[in-house]
């Protein structure tokens, strides 16, 4: 049936010689060389910050800010809250988010105190359970999260007040005083050893955060588990089908944050001095805020643990900074609030970049 | 191609059953793909062409029925077990994620790591290897304009996307490449550019099992076509024998095939 109807197959059937899509660069202009870079270096934006309001502080108070005790107290002030926040990181990255980071770490704490004082566990052992303890709780969460499929806001909302709650009925809101700590098992306060170098000083949980966001750093960006994690966080089903065990990543990142969680809880007693169950309650909302600074997307898979640690310095600059400079502290609160947004906003800026 | 009598097909599916509660997706339906054609699948919305495909690639496991590959028998629980064995997929969906490198998502799931304590105990990636890796890959299908191979996927356009992916597939796949509508998404300069990668990798001896609702693509590319209706294989036929309307016709059932027209 040779028909008029069939000529198009005809046509088709032709190789044409139509030209290729083209893969080139085009043009970006001024504002678009910023989104890329923002793009390939998302801690871009809090380093900026960060340098910003040193130089910002730096000129208002002068030498009362830029000396290095007085540098070296804001990496004091956020170190809990810098290793906490690394954890939360690792969790925001997988698309999740961890509310229960506080409580792992204060009830870490309290299973190191009173597993050394209660029962005369060595304190040395007491600190490998409370270690062992905030893996466990993480692993638990993250076994809810990857093999149950309940949402991470939910699972961890809920394992917060399981934890909180274990925390005060198991220590019988008792707090272990610093002396007894000091006398009878020092290595729990071993995270707030201080050394001075030329009026610098640092403790050992600080070296510690420093560390821990090297390792992380590297973890994330040169091992085969790093790719997963921002693939799970990305697109799990792509990252499924590309052959990465969804389940195991989701897992180890939950099981690594409660170890993070309960090191931060060991670096809270250094801090602190004492074990109190009281202590860290703001821990998960002030972790969110320095991986929110930092630049760190809320809905998964981009950006970097240096951002975070960026983030948690910020807010450590601000808060003293303003105290130094005799504002209320409200104001801390409110510029805080102004940079998560503004934050948030340029996250959603860098989303759009398209070439 | 030429067809000889006493070629064994590659990858053959036998008596497959698939079902869905009460829908049969797959009802005792046959299939065979011989060494170094383009085999194109069609079929309406819901005649069972993705189920068949699944089941070929580890996706779907069939209630009854035996899958093949090289002449034994494989019983594929996972796409990981298809991959394994030469069988690779190219998703609708791509299966990328977009914020990673090009290079990142071309060895997700089977990254390389360095040699030595490096690779061992630090768990380090060979950067270096993979990015030459990437880059020849890419090279060897004609997507040298991509400059940056460590640019996010996301910067990429759809056509570069599924030249990534197809070049994923070309450089893991062994046995057998398997593309899910590899055109739907693109405009027509792009998927001229895609159809060629295909062509580019079928002269290098790897089968191809295209899925495409494209009559125009499907009838330029294939050396065979498989029509399947109702959950089975209804014939295979020749596009050189065969017109686009005989095609559409036999999928929707406007016509019957007049005789049994495999031609292997």
């Amino acid at each position: 049936m040779p028909s008029d109807t069939d000529n198009y197959e005809t046509v088709v059937r032709e190789r044409r010689a139509e030209k290729v899509a083209e893969f080139e660069e085009h043009h970006r202009g001024f504002m678009g060389n910023v989104q890329h870079a923002l793009h390939v270096t998302p801690s871009l934006v809090p380093l900026i910050v960060l340098v910003a309001s040193l130089i910002l502080f730096g000129v208002l108070l002068g030498s009362r800010f830029f000396s290095p005790f007085a540098l070296t107290l804001i990496l004091q002030q956020v170190q809990i809250v810098g290793i906490v926040a690394a954890a939360q990181s690792l969790v925001i990255l997988t698309a999740g988010i961890d509310l229960s980071v506080g409580a792992i770490a204060v009830m870490s704490s309290v299973v190191m105190g009173q597993f050394s004082f209660r029962y005369g566990i060595p304190p040395a052992v007491a600190v490998v359970c409370g270690l062992a303890f905030g893996t466990a709780v993480g692993a638990l969460n993250g076994w809810l999260v990857a093999r149950m499929k309940l949402p991470p806001f939910i699972v961890t909302l809920g394992m917060w007040q399981i934890v909180l709650a274990a925390n005060f009925l198991y220590s019988a809101n008792e707090t272990i005083r610093s002396q007894d700590i000091a006398a009878e098992a020092p290595i729990l306060q071993a995270m707030g050893a201080k050394f001075e170098v030329a009026g610098a000083v640092f403790t050992v949980g600080v070296v510690f955060m420093v560390c821990l966001v090297m390792v992380l750093a590297y973890a994330l960006k040169h091992t085969a588990w790093g790719r997963h994690v921002y693939a799970v966080g990305d697109d799990p089903e792509a990252a499924e089908l590309s052959g990465v065990n969804v389940k195991m990543t989701l897992i180890s990142v939950y099981a690594l944050a409660g170890l993070i969680c309960a090191f931060a809880g060991w670096a809270l007693i250094g801090r602190i001095g004492s074990v109190s169950p009281t202590s860290g309650q703001l821990l998960n909302i002030e972790s969110i805020t320095a991986v929110v600074i930092g630049g760190i997307s809320l809905f998964g898979g981009r950006g970097s643990i240096l951002g975070t640690f960026f983030g948690a310095l910020i807010v450590g600059v601000f808060t003293l900074g303003l105290r130094l400079a005799g504002a209320d502290a409200q104001w801390t609160f409110l510029l805080i609030g102004v940079l998560i947004i503004a934050a948030v906003a340029v996250d959603q800026w860098i989303r759009k970049v398209s070439a | 191609m030429t067809q000889e009598t006493q070629r064994k097909p590659l990858l053959t599916g036998r008596n497959l059953v698939k079902r869905y509660g009460r829908v049969t997706a797959l009802d005792h339906c046959d299939f065979e793909l011989y060494p170094g054609e383009i085999l194109a699948v069609i079929g309406d919305n819901g005649a069972g062409k993705s189920t068949l495909i699944k089941a070929l690639s580890g996706a779907v496991i069939p209630d009854e029925g035996e899958v093949t590959l090289d002449g034994k028998t494989v019983h594929f629980q996972s796409p990981n077990d298809a991959r394994e064995a030469g069988i690779e997929t190219v998703y609708q969906t791509l299966a990328m994620s977009p914020a990673l490198s090009i290079t990142d998502n071309m060895f997700m799931g089977r990254e390389l790591r360095k040699p030595g304590f490096r690779g061992k105990w630090l768990r380090q990636l060979d950067r270096p290897a993979m990015e030459k890796f990437a880059r020849d890959k890419l090279n060897d299908l004609g997507l040298m304009t991509i400059q940056n191979i460590n640019q996010a996927v996301e910067t990429l356009s759809g056509g570069q996307r599924q030249g990534v992916a197809v070049a994923r597939a070309a450089a893991f796949g062994s046995k057998v490449i398997i593309l899910d509508e590899p055109t739907a998404a693109l405009g027509v300069k792009e998927s001229r550019r895609v159809l060629e990668l295909i062509l580019d990798v079928r002269s290098r001896g790897i089968p191809i099992i295209l899925i495409s609702h494209n009559m125009p693509h499907v009838f330029e590319l294939a050396d065979r076509i498989h029509v399947h209706r109702l959950g089975q294989r209804l014939c295979v036929i020749d596009p050189k024998n065969h017109s686009m309307s005989d095609a559409v016709a036999y999928m929707t059932g406007a016509k019957v095939p007049e005789t049994e027209l495999e031609p292997a």
